[in-house]
């Protein structure tokens, strides 16, 4: 929007000089390069001086020493302008370039939809405090009704009326199952080795290096080895599905599904899940050998103990219902995580910023959740003595 | 065939009334008081300035979105006052054009073409992949069967989304902006294909749009709707309020801004 006048194209620095011309007329002379991020003088204090002029006289503009301007100089004028107007003080634009008096017309506020602007409130405390109770009271029976949707769409696809892709549900498998592999073992391989670690050096004092097998079988099989593949597939695929099917809510594709009568539950919620609820044991199993694989690592390689005496004492120390508990966990894992993952991308808003949100309350909700579950499970282990 | 027949189906049926909608974001009223009504074989035209709540007037017809108050008739049966099996029953004779096209990512424009025919039709598969074939082409689009949305330009997800649309032959057309993005030859073309759509196959058909282009080429029916006055404020052919109405706002919006021209 820069302009040059080249017949006037000083380089000076941007001034504004007020002529009084006769007692009930002041002309404002400006001269200089106005532009943006120079050194223009202070709105605030050219109105300053404005308003202390009593009584308000009619204001002229010169613009001869006028170099280059843009918007710089129509902020200027507007605070200007709009003094003038709201003290009922005459203004003359005429001396003003004519690009200049265009773009202040265009700008003028009643050229602007009225109506429009939210006045900003600013709530007190007792009603933010029960505004937020009463929003996490509706985020929890959103999630309680989604868990019953699924389970509804879930029944439907055991009486076989649900319908989805198939193409979407091997998609979902490869994502969750495969691909998923190098992050699992590297992990579970670290987080065994880590507890054989730790057990060595206790149970060293004691001179029973021997029972780092137990440590590290019991530990990882019957919990470990399903909370951490949970909280991969939290971080991994928790997280890519809130975020995919928030796009979709973003481009329309879910009112498009819906304006067919094609529920999204079933078409694509089921196909996710049902990925998740098999691949999850699977990824379980294989994160209990690497976790095993590691502590052996650590055993023979630092406390000298035989790759044979290991294995054995391992098969000595876990039982198979450690196993089955530990595959247990790994299946409600997978439940939760792709429902916290579907639910957040669902409930995601029309907008770029929204898809980012949802991904990350997707891998948070996972989480959250994925530990809650540990607890209720290992306390109904606790009643059932197993 | 581009002139649009003229305001003469007053005795045709009526099979779309709209009665004292309200739309409303939370406590923020867009638009409240539409009444209006809409007959077999019309092209309905809603039309008003960006962000008036066009799009979402729409999405209240197609049951999508629940209005704030009053209802949508279609025939004698309220949408949103019936079990949610018969609003499904309605929604299928539906064919609907979203404004930014909504093709489903995952799959390709022939796979997007077919599912309603799948879910909706016993076709074979061959069958289905030659009439998905004719849809694409009928829209200029023929040889992209295998492409996916991404690889295709904003104009061209448009006319892939109307192949969509008019996959089951529907009774009823919804289309939110169907000729943005698309150059003037294309869009004329679809304007043309509008036309041969609701005479030839009687289907009725609601088009949200400010393209004056295609107001003037194609709507036998229009609303206006004023953000300022918070209702519609003219009804009736396009080009008959130009001539005659006395509201400025929409002779100023039939006329980009100008006025009517002294005669
Ligand atoms: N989810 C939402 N929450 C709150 N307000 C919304 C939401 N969606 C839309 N709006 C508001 O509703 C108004 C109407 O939106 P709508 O999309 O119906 O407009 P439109 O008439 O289709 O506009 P355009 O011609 O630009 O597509 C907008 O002013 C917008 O601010
Ligand atoms: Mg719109």
């Amino acid at each position: 929007m820069q302009q040059e006048h080249s017949d006037t194209a000083h380089f000076e620095d941007a001034a504004v000089q007020f002529i009084p011309v006769a007692p009930d007329r002041l002309v404002l002379k400006f001269s200089g390069n106005w532009v943006a991020g120079g050194d223009l003088p202070d709105a605030d204090e050219a109105l300053q001086d404005l308003v202390r002029t009593k009584p308000a006289p009619r204001i002229a503009f010169v613009t001869e020493g006028l170099g280059a301007w843009d918007s710089g100089f129509l902020v200027f004028l507007a605070r200007i302008v709009d003094l003038c107007n709201g003290s009922g003080t005459p203004v003359d634009l005429s001396g003003l370039p004519e690009g200049v008096r265009k773009l202040l017309d265009l700008a003028s506020p009643d050229k602007q939809r009225t109506g429009v602007t939210r006045e900003k409130s600013s709530p007190g405390f007792l009603v933010r405090v029960a505004d937020a109770t009463l929003d996490l009271f509706h985020g929890f029976q959103e999630m309680l009704a989604f868990i019953g949707d699924a389970t509804l769409s879930f029944f439907k696809l055991l009486r076989g009326k649900a319908e989805f892709r198939r193409s979407d549900l091997s998609q979902a498998l490869q994502e969750t199952g495969a691909q998923a592999l190098p992050i699992v073992s590297l992990i579970s391989l670290l987080v065994g080795m880590i507890l054989a670690f730790v057990a060595a050096i206790q149970l060293k004092l004691f001179g029973v290096q021997i029972y780092v097998a137990d440590v590290v079988g019991i530990g990882v099989v019957r919990v470990m080895g399903a909370i951490m593949t949970g909280i991969i597939m939290a971080g991994r695929t928790g997280a890519a599905f809130a975020a995919q099917l928030g796009m979709m809510q973003v481009n329309e594709e879910i009112d498009a599904l819906e304006s067919l009568g094609i529920p999204p539950m079933d078409f694509l919620v089921l196909p996710r899940m049902l990925a998740l609820m098999l691949m999850m044991p699977m990824l379980c199993i294989y994160s209990d050998l690497m976790g095993i694989l590691g502590g052996m690592i650590v055993g023979v390689g630092m406390l000298d103990l035989g790759v044979a005496e290991y294995y054995y004492q391992t098969l000595k120390a876990v039982k198979l219902t450690y196993f089955w508990i530990g595959l247990f966990h790994s299946f409600v894992f997978g439940i939760l995580v792709a429902l916290a993952g579907c639910l957040r991308g669902l409930q995601c808003e029309r907008n770029a910023a929204a898809v980012g949100f949802a991904a990350t309350s997707a891998v948070v909700t996972g989480i959250v959740s994925i530990v809650v579950a540990t607890a209720v499970i290992t306390l109904l282990c606790q009643v059932l003595g197993i | 065939m581009s002139a649009p027949k003229p305001d003469s189906g007053n005795e045709r049926e009526i099979v779309i009334e709209v009665r004292n909608l309200e739309i409303s974001y939370g406590s923020f009223v867009l638009m409240r008081d539409l009444n209006f009504q809409i007959r077999r074989g019309d092209i309905f035209i809603i039309m008003g300035g960006s962000g008036c709540g066009k799009s979402t007037l729409m999405k209240q017809m197609i049951g999508l979105k629940r209005p704030a108050g009053g209802k949508v008739l279609y025939g004698d049966v309220s949408f949103w006052d019936v079990e949610p099996s018969r609003q499904e029953q309605l929604k299928r004779r539906f064919g609907i054009l979203f404004q930014s096209g909504a093709l489903w990512s995952s799959m390709t424009l022939a796979e997007n073409v077919a599912l309603p025919l799948e879910q909706y039709t016993d076709l074979t598969p061959a069958q289905i992949r030659e009439l998905v074939s004719f849809k694409l082409a009928l829209v200029g689009l023929g040889g992209f069967e295998d492409f996916y949305p991404s690889e295709l330009s904003g104009g061209m997800k448009k006319r892939a989304g109307l192949a969509r649309a008019m996959a089951l032959d529907p009774d009823f057309l919804f289309f939110d902006e169907p000729s943005a993005g698309l150059d003037p030859i294309s869009a004329r073309l679809l304007d043309d294909l509008i036309i041969e759509l609701s005479e030839s196959l009687d289907t009725t058909v609601v088009v949200v749009t400010h393209d004056l282009a295609s107001i003037f080429a194609i709507g036998t029916h229009s609303i206006f709707l004023d953000p300022e006055e918070k209702t519609m404020t003219a009804a009736g052919n396009p080009k008959q309020i130009l001539a005659e109405s006395g509201n400025e706002k929409v002779v100023r919006f039939l006329t980009r801004g100008e006025g009517r021209k002294p005669e």
